[in-house]
């Protein structure tokens, strides 16, 4: 029996062997090597590439990045637990929600980008019907800042915590708020101490679906945030084409891979559910 | 209770119209007659002008044609590693698998590069569309694996140890038997996958050649030059076909 399921895994293992964990090896020597003088690799072995992670100017790239996710993860979660919660309530129409949830992060991620860039331009939808309602004079700068950056990030990503909340919520046992309130516990109180505590596996699994993939952005800053908003994603892509500094591409992408694995090491539980 | 429920409804709504609207928006003004974010009437020139576009066509034949091939392969090999995980625990290939969903695509694009550059010293080729069909089915199949996985969970494994019994081989145990219980499950995973791969950005730039260029490519580029009708009108095209494969994965999911 076991003899053909082994059969079974050979392709996907040589895919992964040399698709993925090679390339992966790769960037690691990559990044204790030195720079070449038109670009690529050179000789001698060095751990320059990782010093300069601490150099003050990548460093604000590294703090900004980490803040926009985390902005990005905080306002997902205010604004996906009501939904996730509306959905776990309303009977037979569930799939029906959950669908309408999952839909627009089925289209394509890059259609959706360019949806709020089509909005919130200078000539944009929001600022041409602003200025024809006399509301402001002069479009407002809505486009190419850190706040269209989160905007696009918590678009992108807001069904990626919707979906683990109401798993979590749905099991939730009504009885236990009942009993809160009957208790003397106002609504907000019940919110913080009953429902966010039983909930906590799913904000946990939402928070890392959600920040993870933000904090290595590359699309949405680099439309939405029009270069002025450098996260690690577009510092790396820079290190790999214009800068040329495939070490120092590497090492950064190695310590991106470092933060993601360090945060799931630190964040799932062996029970949670609706994570991977 | 009640009065939160309005509340809660009243914001549920106001939360879908957060994720609909913007795209609704879009695919309207893609019928826009003007160039202009005004509406000037009804017209259909920006998809004639999309349809002339031979770049776009060309983009899109590219992008169809890798999207198919990385579909086909991946679905094969992510549905066999599926079926061959159901019972036999391999922790190290599952935690790739893993690893490989949550590395940020920008991580899985340069590492691609780098080694497909690095191959190139040995082997006379270039980038191209191959590079970029081997790129999506690498990153594919976790995609695929999980789908098929979820479906496999809820299949009786005693349905097999019959066949078995009764005098298949595991070949045809799972030909026979198993495959076509879990058959839904695989059409949706195709579909997933093809939608993953249509829509690649990032890594696909990385490991595009000359005469690779993808449609998300092209799109791209028209986009950080500003904003553009002709990209509304392939965007709505984009947004209608994929939700319509989507809702049909999803029927074969929960089927």
């Amino acid at each position: 029996m076991n003899r053909l399921r082994a059969w079974f895994l050979a392709p996907s293992w040589a895919v992964m062997l040399a698709l993925f964990l090679a390339p992966l090896a790769i960037i690691l020597a990559y990044s204790f090597l030195t720079r070449g003088t038109y670009g690529g690799i050179s000789l001698p072995w060095t751990t320059e590439s990782y010093q300069r992670l601490a150099d003050p100017i990548y460093l604000t790239i590294l703090w900004r990045s980490f803040w926009i996710a985390g902005v990005s993860t905080v306002f997902c979660l205010m604004l996906g637990f009501p939904l996730a919660l509306f959905i776990s309530r309303s009977g037979k129409r569930k799939d029906l929600y959950l669908s309408l949830v999952m839909l627009p992060f089925w289209t394509s991620f890059l259609v959706r980008t360019y949806a709020w860039m089509f909005l919130l331009r200078d000539t944009g939808l929001i600022n041409t019907l602003l200025e024809k309602l006399g509301l402001i004079h002069g479009p407002m700068p809505l486009l190419y800042n850190d706040g269209a950056v989160i905007l696009g990030l918590v678009y992108g990503y807001l069904p990626f915590m919707v979906l683990p909340l109401y798993a979590t919520l749905e099991r939730l046992d009504r009885n236990l708020l009942e009993a809160s309130a009957d208790l003397g516990a106002r609504p907000w109180a019940t919110l913080m101490h009953v429902m966010v505590p039983l909930c906590a596996s799913g904000i946990r699994a939402g928070a890392i679906l959600v920040f993870i993939p933000c904090l290595g952005a590359y699309l949405t800053p680099d439309l939405l945030g029009g270069g002025k908003s450098v996260m690690i994603g577009n510092l790396i892509q820079n290190q790999f084409t214009t800068a040329r500094d495939w070490p120092f591409g590497s090492a950064v992408s190695l310590a991106l891979m470092a933060v993601v694995m360090l945060l799931l090491a630190a964040l799932v539980r062996r029970n949670d559910e609706g994570l991977l | 209770m009640k009065r939160g429920g309005v509340g809660l409804s009243v914001y549920a709504l106001a939360a879908f119209l957060f994720l609909h609207l913007p795209l609704l928006i879009l695919a309207a003004f893609s019928f826009n007659a003007s160039r202009f974010t005004v509406w000037q009437g009804f017209s259909l020139r920006w998809y004639a002008a999309a349809l002339q576009d031979s770049q776009l066509i060309d983009a899109s034949w590219n992008s169809l044609i890798i999207a198919a091939v990385a579909t086909v392969v991946s679905t094969i090999i992510g549905t066999l590693c599926a079926y061959g995980l159901w019972k036999r625990r391999a922790p190290v290939l599952t935690g790739s698998l893993y690893l490989s969903l949550v590395t940020p695509e920008i991580v899985t694009g340069i590492s691609l590069l780098a080694f497909y550059q690095w191959i190139f010293r040995f082997l006379r080729v270039q980038l191209g569309m191959h590079t970029v069909i081997l790129a999506h089915i690498s990153f594919s199949i976790a995609y695929v694996v999980i789908v098929v996985m979820a479906r496999l969970r809820t299949v009786d494994a005693q349905l097999e140890e019959a066949a078995l019994d009764l005098g298949a081989n595991e070949w045809q145990a799972f030909r026979y038997v198993t495959l076509p219980v879990i058959l839904p499950g695989v059409i949706a995973a195709a579909l997933l996958a093809f939608t993953v791969s249509f829509d690649d950005y990032v890594i696909t730039s990385l490991v595009a050649g000359v005469d690779s260029e993808t449609l998300p490519m092209v799109i791209y580029a028209i986009a950080r030059r500003g904003v553009n009708p002709v990209v509304n009108a392939i965007s709505a095209l984009i947004v209608v076909g994929f939700g319509g494969l989507i809702l049909i994965s999803e029927r074969l999911r929960t089927r």
